[in-house]
This record gives structure tokens, C-alpha cells and sequence, in this order.
């Protein structure tokens, strides 16, 4: 039998790099062996990712890309189909928890320099990664057609109406109609179900080729390739990505789990920041809600849209709070070239970029709440302020980061 | 390192919560319990006689409601007054377009309502309407001005007027309190009433989810589950990386 399944293994891989492709991105990958807890969210990412186009093809098979049917589609699907509320409940949560292992997977790449040479294109391609992932979510939120859906989506596309002579007319070709209407929400169902997703299947498959082709960086931030074993060219501070991080990753796997299937079971909603209560009302184009906000993942982008009042330099506010908010996501992909911190990681890393970093976390998180509130005037002059905070942590970088007082980084790594 | 940027993040959380405010009505707590299939029972009965004559549930099945313990042809001889058959949507006769002159609006579908409006505001919707002679229907309600809805179930709450009082805050200021008043009796007590509005407003959650139940039955065993995976995960990792360090 071994004799067998070993003449037919010969037999592939005289046809197909399959023993090859598993020893270089599994069995003789390499990786650091010192992960933590923060090295969970890459796999992690992977594992909502499969759970997202699972559960997208069976909701897919019941969802009616309609504006008369499309509210009604989603709940025949939570009451008629079975186990459709599961289905349904899963895809939503996972739309959020999607976001959640991004930021912590992006917060790590922060704090360790994982963005650093030779891993600025690998960074790059998580930028575009997270891009694709911010419209699949703007799209998806858009398919129950409730109200939260219509008139989020709205503010949104009236950012492409806002752009300089041409914005009327890029919106009317997006849209396919002078409103948002059903014609939008028929192409967004493709954009969401078929482009999008290929997209980032494609992506996150060439983050992956590019992640092994320089190797994994770790929470000390040095190179452990610089240190091989002279006889069998193995990094000493290396160790089999199979078994010993894949037997590790279905622990965070089912850790993850066990915080997921908490959230569908027993709080689907998440006191209305995974499901808003107002998109359980259908959409109404002639009522616009009181109150618009986003879903909990857009706040802090939202935060700084709304923080530009004024006009400046023959430049209208609105567009100016599109270019910040443009601006506040593009400016990640600046990172490899602002840090000149002579170390990596944030072990070695001195006070400034600690406390850097500490203030932009917490701006992140003022400008996530205040992204769900309506604005008045203190909650207004708090974005600005804490958008300014969360812009300065980047354009500052460059000088903070040379000038902070460093330690010396090991030579190997530590536990 | 953690610690410094939580308790940063609080004291930036501090200023904000007091600058925060409230609805402008309180909402009364709903006694919400969807595991009382009594109660549901009682809610749906009230339901199809008050509610689904205007308000359509055209998401829901007559014969989904056999979740509250009953057969189908209890559901047929007790709940459908419509000639319907069991396995038929809950909906209603009446036009939306005619609806909407008769009330200025059509009467919102209530499927998913509870999950919209929340329990708590439905049951304090419910109970705190009054008479007011100056709109169409004559009712008015203190948690929703205005609304379109007349008081369905007048005959049972009876009828209450609207008292506003000037009271004297204690530190020199004055500031006005509305409060409703009962002027005509119905056949409820208020403690009836109010026990009658709750089960009403259970049933309309229990509609806003009707998988709910079994999600929770559901969620406990995969709960159970994953935690024992998480052992043996676990003990599977660290047999493997005994020979790591």
C-alpha cells in the first residue's frame, strides 16, 4: 500500500510541483520560533476568509438582488431556509470578525515592524488587501436593502459626487441610475459575489507566495535567516511551519471559534454593532434616518470625513473630508519608508514610539465611538483633535522614530 | 505597556459619558421571556385580533407558530380569521396606497419590528397613549408624537389624559414633567395591562426571531463542544512542541 501511494506521489509530481509545494510553504517553511498571541491573526484572517465564501454561496442561493425583494430574501432566509439564520448570522459576524483579525493582524505588523525591508511589499499587498476587503464590506452591507444599507451607502457614493467637475457624472455611471436605486444594488451584488472575491482569493494568495519568499518576521523584529546552521542551511532560530505552527494555529483557531460561535449564538447583533438595529427597518428613499452611521468598522474613518468644516483653499469641506478620510487609509501604506528606527520591534524601539503608537491606538478608538454618534459641536472639536493626533503619528514618524533612544537588538531570538 | 494604554483610553472615555445623552422618554423595561410559550400564546392571540388586521408579519407563517407548542389546526381554528391556510404568510387585505390615506401612512409590517424599535420601546409604546383632541385619530402617544396609530386597545387600558406639572427642582429652577393620567377605567387593571402589553411584546420578539430558542439550544452544545476541543488542541500542541526550546 505505502509502496503504492508512493509510486502514484512520483507519478503526480513528475506532473505537478505537489511534494515540492508542500515542503516549501509547509513542511520546510521555516518560521520564527518565537510567535506569540499576535501571530494568530494571519491564519486567523484565512479562516474567516473560507468561512465568508462559504457562507456567501448558500445565501447567494436565496438572496434575491432586488430592491422589492432583497429585505424579504434575508428574511425568508432567517425563518424558511434551513438553518438559513445560521448561514446568515455566521456571514454577518464573520463580515465583522473579519475586520477584528485585520486590525489586530495589522496592529501587529505595527508594533513588531513587520513592514520594514525586505518586507515592504509584502505590506503593500496587505494594503491592497484591506482595501479590497473595506468595498467587499461596502458592498455586502448594502444587499439587505435596509435602511442603514441605503443611506450608508448613499453618504458614500455622495463622496464620488463630490469630487471636482467630473463627480456627477461618475456617479451617474457607478450608480447606473441618477439615484441609488435598483440598478445599484444589482451590480454591487455582482461586484460583491463575483469580482470582489476573486480579487482578494487572488491577493491574499500573493501575500502568501510573498510572506514565504522573505519569511516571517517575529516579535523581536531580526532576521533569523541571518543566522543558518552551516551544515544544513536551516535558520537555527527556525522551525517547521508543519507541524509545529499548524498544530499551534487550531489552537487560536478554536479559541477563535469559541469567541465567534459566543457572538451567533448568543448575541448575533452585538448591542446593534454587527447588525444596526435601523436595517431591520426596509429602505425607504423618501426617509432619510436622523441618524446615519456606519458599522463599527468605518467609524473612525467616518470620524474624520465629518471633523473638516470648513473650506480651505477654494476647496469645499465635503472634499476635504474625502481626501483625509482617503488619506487616512492610504497613509499605512507610507509606513516602510516613514520608520527610521534603526530596530524593528517595538522590544527594542525607545519612549517616542511607544507613546506614539499608545495615542494612536487611542485615536483610533475616540474617533471609532465618536463615528457612531451624532455630531455636536465638543464631539466635532474632539475628531479634530484626534484626527490630528492619528495623521501626526504618521507624518512625525520619520523624525520621532530617528531620534528615540533604542536598545540593542539580540543577536538571536528570545523566548 | 497594556496597562498604560487602558487606562488612558478610560480617562479619554471619562469627559464623553457625561456629555452623553439620554432618549427623552424613559422606556420602561419589557419583561421579555421567549421561553414562556404561555405568555406567547397569549401574545399571538392578541396578535391576530388587534394587530394583523392593519400591520401585516408577511415574513411569517401561520404554521411557524406550532414554535409555541401548538398543532396546526389550532392554529387554524384559533388564530387565522382570514380564510388563509396554515402554511400562508401573515398578511393583510388592506391596500398600502389606501392605507396610506386612511392613516397618512401605511401601518408598518411588524415582522421584524422588535428587532427595529426594541422591546423596551414597544412596550412603553403601547401603554402610554393618550387622548388629544387636536389630531386626526384623536389619540396621541408620549413616547412617539403624533402618531398615526389610534389606541387599538383602548377598551382594555381605558383612556388617559395628558397632565404636565411644573416641579421645583430643589436647587431654585423649575423644569415641566409630563405625566399621563387615567380618566376613564377599561376592563384591565393596570397590572392586567400592563402584563397583557408584555406578552403582546414577547410575541413580537419572539416574531422579530423566531429561530431564536433553538439558536441558544444550538449555542449551548458547540459551546460545550468547542471547549473540549480546545483541550485536546491544546494538548495535541504541547506534545508537539516538547522538543521546541
Amino acid at each position: 500500500m505505502g509502496k503504492r501511494l508512493a509510486s502514484m506521489m512520483d507519478w503526480i509530481d513528475a506532473r505537478f510541483p505537489l511534494t515540492e509545494t508542500w515542503k516549501y510553504h509547509l513542511a520546510e517553511y521555516y518560521a520564527p520560533k518565537n510567535f506569540n498571541f499576535w501571530y494568530y491573526f494571519g491564519s486567523l484572517a484565512m479562516l474567516v476568509l473560507v468561512n465568508q465564501l462559504l457562507t456567501g454561496i448558500f445565501l447567494t442561493m436565496n438572496y434575491k438582488p432586488d430592491a422589492n425583494m432583497a429585505f424579504g430574501s434575508v428574511e425568508y432566509i432567517m425563518r424558511d431556509v434551513d438553518f438559513g439564520w445560521l448561514i446568515r448570522y455566521m456571514h454577518s459576524t464573520g463580515a465583522s470578525m473579519f475586520f477584528v483579525v485585520v486590525y489586530l493582524h495589522m496592529f501587529r505588523g505595527m508594533m513588531y515592524g513587520s513592514y520594514r525591508k525586505p518586507r515592504e511589499l509584502l505590506w503593500l499587498i496587505g494594503m491592497a488587501i484591506f482595501f479590497v476587503l473595506m468595498m467587499l464590506a461596502f458592498t455586502g452591507y448594502i444587499l439587505p436593502w435596509g435602511q442603514m444599507s441605503y443611506w450608508g451607502a448613499q453618504v458614500i457614493v455622495s463622496m464620488v459626487g463630490a469630487i471636482p467637475v467630473v463627480g456627477q457624472t461618475l456617479s451617474n455611471w457607478i450608480l447606473g441610475d441618477f439615484m441609488l436605486s435598483d440598478a445599484a444594488l444589482n451590480r454591487f451584488f455582482a461586484y460583491h459575489v463575483v469580482t470582489l472575491p476573486v480579487l482578494l482569493v487572488t491577493l491574499v494568495f500573493v501575500h502568501i507566495v510573498a510572506l514565504h519568499q522573505v519569511g516571517s518576521n517575529n516579535p523581536d523584529g531580526i532576521e533569523i535567516k541571518a543566522n543558518k546552521d552551516p551544515v544544513t542551511h536551516i535558520p537555527v532560530d527556525g522551525i517547521p511551519f508543519h507541524p509545529y505552527y499548524s498544530v499551534k494555529d487550531i489552537v487560536g483557531v478554536v479559541g477563535f471559534l469559541i469567541v465567534f460561535c459566543g457572538i451567533i449564538f448568543f448575541m448575533p447583533e452585538m448591542g446593534g454593532y454587527f447588525l444596526e438595529y435601523n436595517n431591520f427597518i426596509p429602505a425607504n428613499t423618501l426617509q432619510t434616518p436622523d441618524h446615519i452611521a456606519p458599522v463599527w468598522y468605518f467609524t473612525p474613518y467616518y470620524s474624520m470625513l465629518r471633523a473638516v468644516t470648513v473650506n480651505f483653499l477654494w476647496v469645499d469641506a465635503k472634499l476635504w473630508g474625502i481626501l483625509l478620510m482617503g488619506g487616512s487609509v492610504a497613509i499605512f501604506a507610507l509606513l516602510p519608508w516613514l520608520d527610521r528606527s534603526p530596530v524593528k520591534s517595538i522590544r527594542y524601539k525607545g519612549p517616542y514610539f511607544k507613546i506614539a503608537l499608545t495615542l494612536f491606538v487611542i485615536s483610533v478608538f475616540v474617533l471609532g465611538w465618536l463615528g457612531t454618534k451624532s455630531p455636536t459641536p465638543l464631539y466635532t472639536l474632539l475628531a479634530q483633535i484626534f484626527t490630528v493626533i492619528y495623521f501626526a503619528f504618521f507624518i512625525l514618524m520619520p523624525w520621532y522614530s530617528k531620534i528615540d533612544k533604542t536598545k540593542p537588538e539580540p543577536k538571536r531570538v528570545t523566548e | 505597556m497594556k496597562k498604560i494604554t487602558y487606562i488612558l483610553f478610560v480617562l479619554c472615555l471619562v469627559p464623553l459619558s457625561a456629555v452623553a445623552s439620554g432618549p427623552e422618554v424613559k422606556l420602561d423595561r419589557a419583561p421579555v421571556q421567549i421561553t414562556d410559550t404561555l405568555s406567547l400564546q397569549r401574545g399571538a392571540h392578541t396578535f391576530v385580533n388587534y394587530c394583523l388586521s392593519c400591520h401585516s408579519a408577511e415574513y411569517m407563517r401561520y404554521n411557524r407558530l406550532r414554535d409555541l407548542g401548538l398543532t396546526e389546526s389550532q392554529i387554524s381554528d384559533n388564530l387565522i380569521f382570514t380564510g388563509q391556510k396554515v402554511g400562508e404568510l401573515m398578511t393583510v387585505a388592506m391596500k398600502k396606497t389606501e392605507a396610506k390615506q386612511w392613516f397618512g401612512v401605511a401601518p408598518p409590517d411588524l415582522s421584524v419590528i422588535a428587532r427595529s424599535r426594541g422591546p423596551d420601546w414597544l412596550y412603553t409604546y403601547l401603554r402610554k397613549f393618550y387622548r388629544d383632541e387636536s389630531t386626526a385619530t384623536g389619540w396621541n402617544n408620549l413616547v412617539f408624537d403624533k402618531a398615526a396609530m389610534p389606541h387599538v386597545l383602548y377598551r382594555l387600558q381605558g383612556e388617559q389624559s395628558l397632565v404636565t406639572k411644573t416641579v421645583d427642582d430643589g436647587h431654585g429652577g423649575k423644569h415641566e414633567v409630563s405625566e399621563l393620567k387615567l380618566d376613564t377605567p377599561g376592563t384591565l387593571s393596570k397590572a392586567e395591562y400592563d402584563a397583557y402589553v408584555a406578552d403582546l411584546v414577547n410575541y413580537l420578539v419572539y416574531l422579530g426571531e423566531p429561530a431564536a430558542t433553538k439558536r441558544v439550544h444550538i449555542g449551548i452544545i458547540v459551546m460545550l463542544f468547542l471547549f473540549v476541543m480546545l483541550g485536546l488542541a491544546y494538548a495535541l500542541k504541547h506534545e508537539y512542541w516538547k522538543d521546541i526550546h
